[in-house]
């Protein structure tokens, strides 16, 4: 019998309001014990409000081999910048 | 567009090199050369490298060694300071000790998880320091006689510590400088509470100023050979100050955490036991006495005094704990085989819900068992530690 | 104490000492857990027990001095926490047995005290960890292996007999004695069952009639483990630390 535990990745919301940001990992025997490790481990000076916790295996990652073909289309499309956009100067609010 | 399935922020323990790094399988020389030459100008630019970048093997190697190295010495230091837990003269000492004690673990915890995004499982790295391949920091491998050592190790063991650690913040490879950022937030109480334990002894009776003096003596040389061998022995320095994993040398951090600790001292109203120290106008820097590196050498050799002692220990938690993981693992297979059919994904059966895989598993318990965040009680704790 | 002590301050010493007592023998399992993320657990549940022996031994100070001098200073009879949380660590499961049955009659018996004891609401929410961290473990232990099963039904038996103990009235302490021994007796039952442990139906008193812990009668072992505790500010009479 293999006593290795999984590895999980953890996500921890650190205030209502913002996402959950991952934060490291730990070894978890299930997924219960994981959420509580990382309790335990992350915040332990109240570092969150929500604790996400993920097998390190499920995760689906982009490549960066294809960092080129799987980012460029997005870098040019400045038009979906706001800072795309020439305002006059003295325009508020906008 | 396509993905792989590796997971990629943290490798499962045991698995290899990741394909996406090194070289994929076949390289040319000349697509190999395009790879150095890009992660030569990542490090240049000071932007970080990551997991699935492609990296040199000795690169690779050199942080498995160091992050390992340094993840050990978390939790090997545990043992002289958990040494006096037990004997702590007050509550409240005994609760700043506890909670120092347990910082180390943690700081384990997040080294080892930065080790293993390199492809390095934590058992096989804790295996590695219970047979001896891998290191700890040798300062451990002195003996905490009295009370006053828990003080010392926090000035001078933690100060040498975090002399050491700033700059890794800025280490080139992210996960490292990550988990770095956080051991170093976390870390500041711990030389805090050791000097002041000092001040509280060195302004306390005579038995406890001696009891003071005696343990600065006993540290104080340990602590300065924590920066490692004298730059010019050094013998993976100049590398790791090219790759950026390092920003100072060996004698220049060592000189810096001298000047820090001499006026500390002073304050203490405690000597350091170094005939030599004497303010150097011209470099305007204390100069310092010659340190015993055959002492260092014979300890780091695994003839200290308490080298078998510590590792002893080490091991023997982890063997008596094997029943436990076992255990824990056992019960895992057991669910998950009870759990038949399997449940829809995480997330599927119910959009409006985050995806939090443990409140849809089968044996989840009712929310009210669910961990509560206890903002009040950490905070206080908070407040404790920085006192 | 004199007779006029308020009853919530009379509550505070076997509480208090019951608090202490447990957060030493956990603080005993440093650098040596089975696992490191169970390093952390431990020191979790020990600061807050430490937190919570500290605050109730505050409500003391008019009557019996500084939290040091609670602490540090009194004879083993004077102390009346209950014998089952000065028992020895044993091994894991011994521990996990041990924190589940005292977790899980700390939390209702805080509860109850919430209108009385100003800590109790605070230590309710902390104490429910406890009992969380300490029933999952002992579902995983007695489910797990056979050798973990077996280990765990030694520590139910073993610790069985000072189970009875707490329920019996404390002075001062101002609870429904019947109800949680009941409640106890419920969600114990509850999680053995579960866990595939068995009930013992030994005693569970010694058939001493000296009394136990909340008398100041104590186990052997404890004895030891005050000496360690108190060795170093005996040693030194007066100092502060």
């Amino acid at each position: 019998m293999s006593a290795d535990w999984p590895l999980w990745e953890v996500f921890v919301r650190s205030r209502r309001g913002l996402s959950h940001t991952h934060a490291g990992s730990l070894h978890a025997p299930d997924a219960q014990m994981a959420l509580r490790n990382a309790r335990d481990l992350f915040t332990r000076r109240s570092e969150g409000v929500s604790l996400w916790v993920v097998p390190s295996v499920e995760i689906t990652a982009s490549s960066p081999d294809e960092k080129d073909p799987f980012f460029a289309p997005a870098a040019d499309k400045p038009y979906r910048h706001p800072t795309f956009y020439e305002v006059p100067e003295g325009v508020r609010n906008l | 567009m396509s993905s792989v399935t590796t997971p990629p922020l943290s490798r499962r323990a045991g698995e290899g090199k990741d394909p996406a790094g090194s070289a994929p399988g076949g390289a040319s020389p000349e697509e190999e050369a395009a790879l150095q030459a890009a992660f030569d100008a990542a490090v240049a630019a000071e932007e970080r490298i990551e997991p699935r970048d492609w990296m040199p093997d000795a690169y690779r190697a050199t942080l498995v060694r160091q992050i390992a190295q340094h993840a050990h010495s978390e939790i090997i230091g545990m043992q002289p300071e958990a040494n006096w837990i037990t004997r702590a003269p007050s509550l409240r000492r005994k609760a700043i000790l506890m909670a120092k004690v347990q910082d180390e673990a943690g700081h384990g915890l997040y080294l080892y998880g930065a080790a293993e995004t390199l492809g390095t499982g934590r058992e096989q790295l804790l295996d590695k320091l219970h047979t001896g391949r891998q290191k700890y920091s040798s300062i451990f491998n002195y003996p905490t006689l009295t009370w006053a050592d828990v003080g010392a190790i926090g000035w001078l063991v933690d100060g040498a510590a975090i002399t050491n650690q700033v700059p890794l913040c800025r280490c080139s490879y992210g996960p490292y400088a990550r988990a770095m950022v956080r051991v170093c937030k976390e870390e500041s109480f711990h030389q805090r509470q050791g000097y002041e334990l000092l001040l509280a002894l060195s302004r306390g009776t005579e038995a406890q100023h001696a009891m003071a003096q005696d343990a600065v003596d006993r540290w104080w040389w340990p602590s300065l050979m924590m920066f490692g061998p004298p730059d010019e022995e050094s013998a993976h320095s100049a590398r790791s100050m090219e790759w950026k994993i390092k920003r100072h040398s060996n004698d220049e951090l060592r000189q810096r955490f001298v000047d820090i600790c001499v006026p500390q001292a002073e304050a203490l109203d405690l000597t350091l036991p170094d005939p030599d120290l004497r303010w150097n106008e011209q470099r305007e820097h204390w100069d310092f006495g010659t340190i015993d590196w055959q002492e260092f050498r014979d300890v780091l050799a695994g003839n200290g005094p308490c080298n078998e002692q510590r590792l002893h220990q080490r091991r023997a938690a982890h063997e008596d704990g094997a029943w436990v993981r076992e255990a824990a693992a056992a019960h895992a297979a057991k669910q998950a085989a009870r759990a038949t059919p399997p449940d829809p994904a995480p997330g599927a059966a119910d959009t409006k819900t985050p995806p939090l895989p443990a409140e849809q598993a089968p044996q989840s318990r009712p929310p009210e068992h669910a961990p509560q965040p206890r903002a009040d009680e950490s905070a206080q704790r908070g407040v404790e530690h920085s006192s | 104490m004199s007779a006029t002590t308020p009853p919530a301050t009379l509550a505070a010493l076997p509480l208090g000492d019951d608090a202490l007592i447990l957060s030493h023998r956990l603080g005993e399992w440093a650098g040596h857990a089975p696992v490191l993320e169970e390093e952390v657990a431990l020191a979790n549940i020990a600061l807050d027990l430490l937190g919570q022996a500290r605050a109730l031994y505050a409500e003391l100070a008019d009557v019996l001095g500084s939290e040091d001098e609670i602490a540090y200073l009194r004879e083993e009879r004077a102390f009346l926490n209950c014998q089952l949380v000065e028992q020895p660590n044993g091994d894991f499961a011994h521990t996990v047995v041990r924190q589940l049955f005292f977790s899980t009659y700390q939390q209702p018996l805080y509860a109850q005290l919430t209108p009385s004891l100003p800590l109790a609401a605070k230590a309710v929410r902390e104490v429910a960890y406890h009992r969380d961290h300490a029933e999952q473990w002992t579902l995983r232990l007695g489910d797990g292996t056979e050798e973990s099963h077996a280990r765990t039904q030694r520590a139910v038996d073993a610790l069985w007999r000072y189970t009875g103990e707490l329920f019996r009235p404390v002075e001062g302490v101002d609870a429904r004695w019947e109800e949680l021994e009941e409640e106890w007796d419920t969600g114990i039952r509850a999680v053995l069952g579960q866990a595939g442990l068995t009930v013992p139906d030994s005693p569970r008193h010694g058939a001493w009639s000296a009394g136990a812990g909340r008398q100041g009668v104590h186990t052997e072992p404890f004895g030891r483990m005050l000496a360690e505790m108190q060795h170093l500010h005996r040693s030194h009479p007066g100092a502060t630390w």
